[in-house]
């Protein structure tokens, strides 16, 4: 479904619905605009244990290629899946 | 139709019946607690098949009609006074959300002090909730407003919740004679409930959503054209119930001997009454005095108004409220009216009826003779003593 939620972002008065309902899945707005640093994940330390997924409080860490990534349109940056690497597979960085 | 003798509350419930709900969810307060306890009836004895849910809160009323009209069920609460303001953080969640579900509100005063008679403070504290207010003057109109209710929150065009107020005790505790449609006619009035934001298996639907800075406009937007567009439903309803059912209403207010009138008496609710036949007396003596009663204050009826007052030498606004600090808050929108439609007529504002108290057909009179100066003044009715009402 995440691509697909990519690809229809509401841009205008005519994007908008008439009765504040989207069809399931519909993005309505990206979600991460206070984020002042973000996990970035070292996929060749990556073990794929995804302890990450389970104890990120959002929901953004998925997996990709045996590998987890994060999306970083809903990451606040928390912070928690980095503490929660136990293989200091994943690093905070600045935002810019 | 069958003559029966019903109180305003009893006379909604039969209306709220004929619409056939399937989710009734409502805490009880006084002066409403009829109207659910009727229904509860109406379910108990199998003449309404309707989920009747019992809450613990007002909150919870609202946010369970809610949940039932996000699956497209056809969803019924009503409050009053403390218990819509309880609701209040719901109110501006229902509307946004689009969710076409009635309430009937029982207008009554607000604490403190503690009071259960009628005023219209509760819910005309409430108009910038995106709800559609409309409001009754007798228990027939109770009745047809019910039923009207539900076609008008669910047009198509509308898609808002509607908030049918009946002003406490002096109408919801009223018997009078009413005629009850029969179902096959309600039935014929009112289609089912169709909704483009409902959630099903088979169409699964985003709602409830956070719409941010970028779209958060044009998502209120649209909220308001909604409501904008209740004007023309109004219309549209009126006219395909006066075909099955006989009776005959007008719209966003109702005219009374104002084409002609020198002076014209605005109000609301169940006092039309008696101002209509103060201006049947004066009209004896020849003065040409009128009434504008508004049937619903949102959306609200800004060009009725002005094309109603047009002609009058002045007008004054009649109503159970008062916003602190300023004055009442339908004369604040009747200024609004006149202002955007070029007109500078004298208008004044009279403020009773608070926490229940009478106002005469006298005090009516009294307004009428104090219009004749053709000046503008906000006054309360019912002070006494040294103070004569007059606002400092």
């Amino acid at each position: 479904m995440k691509p697909y939620l990519r690809e229809k972002i509401p841009a205008g008065f005519e994007d908008i619905p008439d009765t504040t309902s989207y069809e399931a899945g519909f993005l309505v707005t990206k979600n991460a605009g206070w984020r002042n640093v973000r996990p970035v994940v070292d996929t060749d330390k990556c073990v794929g244990c995804l302890n990450c997924y389970l104890y990120c409080p959002d929901g953004v860490i998925f997996k990709k290629d045996g590998k987890v990534a994060v999306d970083y349109d809903f990451c606040k940056g928390c912070g928690v899946c980095k503490k929660i690497c136990k293989i200091g597979a994943i690093e905070m960085e600045a935002e810019k | 139709m069958a003559k029966k003798f019903l109180s305003g509350n009893e006379a909604f419930a039969y209306g709220v019946r004929l619409a056939r709900p399937q989710v009734i969810s409502a805490y009880p307060i006084t002066p409403q607690t009829i109207v659910v306890e009727k229904l509860s009836e109406f379910v108990e004895d199998g003449s309404l098949k309707a989920e009747f849910i019992h809450v613990e809160s007002e909150h919870s009323a609202l946010s369970c009609a809610m949940g039932a009209s996000s699956v497209g069920a056809r969803a019924f609460t009503a409050t009053s006074s403390q218990g819509l303001l309880y609701m209040a953080e719901c109110l501006p969640y229902a509307a946004g959300g689009r969710f076409p579900i009635v309430m009937m509100n029982a207008n009554r005063s607000t604490a403190l002090p503690w009071n259960i008679y009628g005023d219209q403070r509760d819910s005309i504290s409430q108009l910038d909730s995106g709800w559609i207010q409309a409001y009754a003057e007798n228990a027939q109109e109770a009745l047809d407003l019910a039923l009207m209710s539900f076609y008008i929150a669910e047009h198509k065009k509308v898609s808002t919740p509607f908030m049918a107020n009946l002003d406490g005790f002096v109408l919801t505790h009223t018997y009078e004679v009413v005629d009850v449609p029969t179902q096959e006619q309600a039935d014929e009035f009112l289609p089912s409930l169709q909704t483009d934001n409902k959630m099903s298996l088979e169409s699964p639907k985003n709602l409830a959503f956070s719409a941010g800075p970028d779209t958060n406009t044009i998502f209120k937007y649209k909220e308001h054209i909604g409501i904008l567009n209740v004007s023309d439903a109004v219309a549209e309803a009126e006219r395909r119930f006066e075909k099955i059912f006989g009776r005959s209403y007008t719209g966003l207010t109702e005219s009374y001997k104002t084409e002609d009138a020198d002076y014209i008496l605005i109000t609301l609710g169940s006092i039309s009454g008696l101002v209509r036949e103060v201006v049947d007396k004066l009209r004896e003596q020849g003065r040409k005095a009128g009434l504008l009663r508004l049937r619903y204050l949102r959306p609200f009826p800004n060009k009725e108004i002005a094309e109603a007052v047009k002609r009058a030498k002045a007008i004054a606004v009649l109503e159970k409220d008062i916003s602190f600090g300023n004055e009442g808050t339908v004369y604040t929108n009747v200024n609004s009216a006149l202002q955007k439609a070029g007109l500078s007529i004298p208008a004044s504002n009279y403020i009773g009826g608070l926490g229940g108290k009478n106002i005469s057909g006298e005090e009516i009179e009294s307004i009428f003779d104090e219009l004749t100066d053709e000046r503008s003044r906000v006054e309360f009715l019912g002070i006494g003593g040294e103070d004569s009402g007059s606002q400092r």
